[in-house]
């Protein structure tokens, strides 16, 4: 016990005198969450409009001060023929245009309206995304209309998204980015701390001593495990109270899981380690082998649903995958345990086999 | 005399290559044991096979009484280790380097700070203490490193070629601390490429190819080469050709 800690604190003096490893432990996460919470959001707000009202009555006035007064489209001069919507689109003035027929407010009362909304594909995620605003906006404004006229009694589908009813992007990245960080700040800092040692040669010194290797590794381990554990409670807490992410579970469960989730981690990290013999490799494979593994194939990015049916199954051994399935169970959704088994039971069983690699990794080495 | 390191047909093999090939002989209790062979003729299988770090294929050892195979543990508790690369921390300073490697062998801290305290005083650095190891010029780092293999006061020494590196005055003051450590009763268990470091040793063994070829005092392997130096021994024996 007493040489463990001798061990963890010399950790701690090496990663507190290294500036270096202090920005990557703590700027990156924060600096990451605040770009990806910022900038790579893909709600988009203040799209460019153009609009072909050819009606101009009463009624279409009213729903296009509904799209005015949303934050998601902002009005363009009215354009007044099809191709100077076109035009709009090449000069980037608009995303989506929208063409009132003459007869709107008429056809409306008789039920048979005929709008048509134009988005500039060149983006089709973005466009979709777009016209799928648009369409709100308009069955939102017939539904009131509806209501007051009180004529026909129509049949509508209400849709409501349950858990995230803005469809607020954070919800996405937020355990992205905690999977993304705790397993880079995990893996690499110690595959890079093990090879440092080896490159400087102090490891042969440590192996001569009485130290097991079980000893070494625990030692290795511990600090960054305390660090990245405090780096998730960080993520998860900027996630709160900067962007608003609910914690809807038992924060005990979440606490648990990311406890797990970082000693996969970090078992990965002594895999790598056993493997490279300098930082550079230790760096270039926790960059390559871990980085976009987890970016491409964790469900952060890109839907697992979407994916080709061998990716799909290359997906299932990224542990990041299982850890952000739990964590939005456990923040958006609020589930219990009992619903999130299958992926609590293969982050484990992940996480079992990953550290039995790392010491088996190790113990070859030295015999 | 009390033998503390002794070795009998002591082989490891990596696949079909055989590293160290049967190798016998014995150390005495405060004797400077030079350990010589061209690079690649198996000194540092050998050695690494006494820390404990690799297991014999055949054959046994012991090192401080204790063997090899079965008592790993007890060797290590007894045996002290510096190479060529250093087995300092540079983002440490002297003092932390020294309590975490006394901590790790199990010393009080007292005791730690008692014997580093010493240690520097004997080297007159007592300055250097609170200085990280990064800010010292390399003859003191090795100095420091020598004494920190000391510090938890092994039998023995093994030092890999400690000397790599350094400039000729600090080469010899260095022999000086493994005098005074081999005159107070630890054993030296020395590999070095210097020839002149070859003579300050009480005996020489060379190795060749996995085989100790030649193991005396250096003045009885000159004669028995005919030569009037180590290097030429060692030419002789690595070689196969004189210098002369």
């Amino acid at each position: 016990m007493k040489t463990f800690l001798a061990f963890v604190k010399k950790e701690f003096f090496h990663i507190l005198r290294d500036r270096r490893t202090l920005l990557i432990l703590f700027g990156m996460p924060i600096a990451q969450i605040l770009i990806f919470g910022f900038a790579l959001n893909n709600e988009i707000n203040n799209a460019g409009l153009v609009v072909l009202n050819r009606a101009g009555d009463y009624e279409s006035k009213q729903l296009l001060a509904k799209f005015q007064n949303s934050t998601y489209f902002n009005l363009q001069d009215p354009v007044f023929t099809e191709a100077a919507i076109e035009q709009a689109f090449k000069d980037n003035r608009a995303k989506v245009a929208l063409i009132i027929p003459l007869d709107f407010g008429k056809n409306m009362q008789a039920g048979n309206e005929q709008l048509r909304i134009i988005g500039d594909a060149t983006d089709p995620n973005q466009a979709q995304t777009l016209v799928n605003y648009a369409k709100a906006i308009i069955a939102d404004y017939l539904q009131q209309k509806q209501n007051t006229n009180t004529q026909l009694p129509i049949t509508t589908a209400q849709p409501r998204m349950l858990f995230n009813p803005e469809l607020k992007a954070v919800y996405q990245f937020v355990p992205g980015v905690m999977g993304l960080i705790l397993l880079l700040v995990s893996a690499m800092m110690t595959s890079l701390t093990i090879a440092k040692e080896k490159e400087l040669g102090t490891m042969e010194l440590l192996l001569i001593s009485p130290l097991k290797p079980f000893h070494i590794i625990l030692g290795k381990v511990a600090p960054y495990w305390v660090l990245s554990f405090l780096n998730a409670v960080i993520i998860i807490i900027l996630g709160v109270f900067v962007f608003g992410m609910p914690v809807n579970g038992s924060v005990p469960l979440l606490l648990l899981v990311t406890l797990i989730f970082s000693f996969a981690s970090l078992a990965l990290g002594i895999f790598i380690s056993s493997k490279a013999n300098s930082q550079l490799v230790a760096m270039f494979l926790s960059m390559f082998g871990l980085l976009l593994p987890t970016l491409l194939l964790s469900g952060f990015i890109f839907p697992i649903e979407n994916m080709p049916l061998p990716l799909r199954i290359i997906s299932n051994i990224v542990p990041a995958r299982w850890f952000i399935e739990l964590i939005k169970g456990i923040m958006i959704k609020g589930s219990p345990l009992s619903l999130l088994i299958k992926p609590f039971l293969v982050l484990c069983f992940i996480t079992v086999v990953l550290t039995i690699a790392g010491i088996k990794g190790i113990k070859t080495r030295l015999s | 005399m009390e033998v503390v390191i002794s070795t009998d047909k002591l082989t490891k093999k990596f696949g079909d290559f055989v590293a160290t090939n049967e190798i016998t002989f014995e150390v005495a209790k405060g004797e400077i044991f030079g350990f010589l062979g061209a690079n690649g003729a198996g000194k540092t299988t050998a050695m690494r096979m006494l820390c404990g770090l690799l297991k014999p294929s055949y054959g046994s050892a012991s090192v401080a009484g204790f063997d090899i195979e079965k008592q790993t543990e007890q060797v290590k508790q007894n045996i002290g280790y510096m190479s060529q690369k250093f087995s300092l921390y540079e983002d440490l300073t002297v003092k932390e380097n020294f309590r975490f490697y006394g901590g790790v062998y199990k010393l009080k801290r007292q005791v730690i700070d008692q014997r580093l305290n010493e240690m520097l005083g004997n080297l007159g650095m007592l300055n250097v203490e609170n200085s990280l190891v990064a800010s010292l010029p390399l003859g003191w780092k090795q100095k420091l490193a020598f004494s920190l293999a000391m510090l938890h006061r092994p039998k023995i020494v093994f030092l890999d070629e400690p000397t790599g590196g350094v400039d000729p005055i600090t080469r010899r003051q260095f022999w000086d601390l493994i005098y005074e450590a081999a005159h107070n009763g630890v054993t030296i268990f020395v590999t070095t490429h210097y020839m002149d470091e070859a003579e300050y040793c009480d005996r020489v063994s060379i190795m060749v190819d996995g085989v100790i070829k030649a193991l005396d005092t250096p003045e009885n392997l000159r004669k028995q080469f005919e030569t009037d130096s180590m290097d030429g021994v060692f030419q002789l024996l690595a070689r196969g050709t004189s210098t002369k």
